[in-house]
């Protein structure tokens, strides 16, 4: 089984190309040619484009774009960029950093695309040829999107308000038993007055944790006063199962973790 | 299907070859060049010891397409020895007895060369991150992080 590649120049001319059935997007190639290797024989056709802009990375007045094939070690290094460090920094090892890109994630089935859970928290607009769409909804219709995704864009996100977890068992570096990423906003005396948190591996993409964001609002950072919105933190969530955990146990863990994450 | 041309700098060399489309990387390396240095292992991304530098940067030649290689600078293990002397990678994994089988030294080889082209003198942990998309089922790596550390230390020797 081989497979044809073809190169465009442009997006909408590769738009046009991957509607043939058969035909897949080439990213960093980590989800695609990964899944040829595996005996995917659904992939008959890559389609990759060259356009240069796929690669930015823009930030000014606060937001920042990047471009789709942005890779997670060019994100890693982005002096701008250093609250998303290390999220760009739990995908992989060195060298699938150097390929992955910010795109390819947003498709990464659970125990991946830990990056996105960061996006999802920033609530991030995914961008397309001809939409802009917010990444929740994004992610819902991902399985049946068939527009090639030419950026991300969002707010950055002070220091002191965002924080990213990722659990993994084996060290330096291993599959995700969770990830958790945390944006809150809070009022000078320390209440919580926003709260976006999103998690990965505990669906089969990264979801929001509604109920502790709505637990959460009105509480300072004690471990008394978040404990109800971590006993909340199962509400809706459909773990995986694979060699790196149970279902039961992601959900048994997740509270700890995140309990952890909002004291630190 | 018809066959795709690609060309690109292999260790210093001008290669040209004729592959079929979507041919990956390590399998126009090993199979049609004929330099066995990268290893195939698990295909997946997983292991490393398909590990080559492309531009500089390593990366994954079994998820790497070798049409999308055309004008690239490739770097492998193979290439490292010049005229019959060993590199200091090379010398420092012999001697700290950091190759048993041999399967996954050559990825370590080259993840370690990129981490000491950037970082001379590399902490124990900038060495642990740096092979950590490299699996060893041999060794434990402890041999593997001190042959690196000891390659490090031989080349700022070299060059005090």
């Amino acid at each position: 089984m081989t497979l044809a590649l073809q190169t465009f120049s442009t997006v909408k001319d590769a738009n046009a190309a991957l509607q043939a059935a058969g035909t897949r997007y080439l990213g960093g190639g980590t989800l695609v040619v990964r899944a040829a290797n595996e005996g995917d024989i659904s992939v008959s056709s890559l389609v990759r484009v060259t356009e240069t802009s796929l690669q930015a990375i823009a930030v000014s007045g606060g937001e920042a774009r990047l471009g789709a094939s942005v890779t997670m070690a060019a994100i890693a290094r982005h002096p701008e960029l250093a609250a998303l460090a290390p999220a760009a920094r739990a995908v992989g090892g060195p060298a699938i950093r150097n390929m992955a890109t910010v795109g390819g994630n947003l498709f990464a089935p659970a125990p991946y695309g830990d990056f996105t859970v960061a996006l999802l928290a920033l609530d991030a607009i995914i961008v397309t040829e001809d939409s802009e769409v917010p990444i929740q909804t994004f992610l819902a219709g991902r399985d049946a999107s068939r527009a090639i995704v030419t950026g991300i864009t969002f707010v950055l996100p002070r220091a002191e308000s965002f924080r990213f977890l990722k659990v993994s068992r084996v060290k330096p570096k291993g599959v995700s038993v969770l990830s958790i990423a945390t944006h809150l906003q809070r009022a000078a005396d320390g209440t919580v007055t926003s709260a976006r948190i999103a998690l990965g591996c505990m669906a089969d993409r990264p979801m929001r944790a509604r109920a502790t964001e709505k637990a959460l609002l009105g509480c300072k950072l004690t471990a008394e006063e978040i404990a109800p919105a971590l006993a909340a933190a199962g509400e809706g969530t459909s773990p995986i199962t694979d060699p790196v955990a149970s279902a039961w146990y992601r959900n048994e863990v997740l509270p700890v973790h995140l309990g952890r994450l909002l004291l630190a | 299907m018809a066959k795709v041309p690609v060309q690109f700098t292999l260790n210093g060399a001008e290669k040209a070859e004729f592959v079929d489309s979507g041919t990956t990387l390590l399998h126009a390396l090993r199979d049609k060049i004929g330099d066995t240095s990268p290893k195939g292992g698990c295909h997946q991304g997983t292991c490393g010891a398909c590990s080559v530098i492309i531009d500089g940067e390593l990366r994954l030649s079994c998820l790497t397409l070798a049409e999308t290689c055309n004008g690239a600078e490739i770097r492998t293990t193979s290439g490292l020895a010049e005229a019959g002397v060993l590199h200091p990678l090379q010398r420092a994994f012999l001697d700290a007895f950091a190759t048993q089988c041999g399967f996954c030294t050559p990825g370590m080889i080259m993840a370690a060369k990129v981490l000491l082209d950037h970082t001379p003198n590399p902490s124990r942990e900038e060495v642990v991150e740096a092979l950590s998309s490299n699996i060893c089922r041999c060794t434990g790596y402890e041999p593997i992080i001190q042959a690196v550390l000891r390659a490090a230390r031989a080349n700022s020797q070299n060059a005090a």
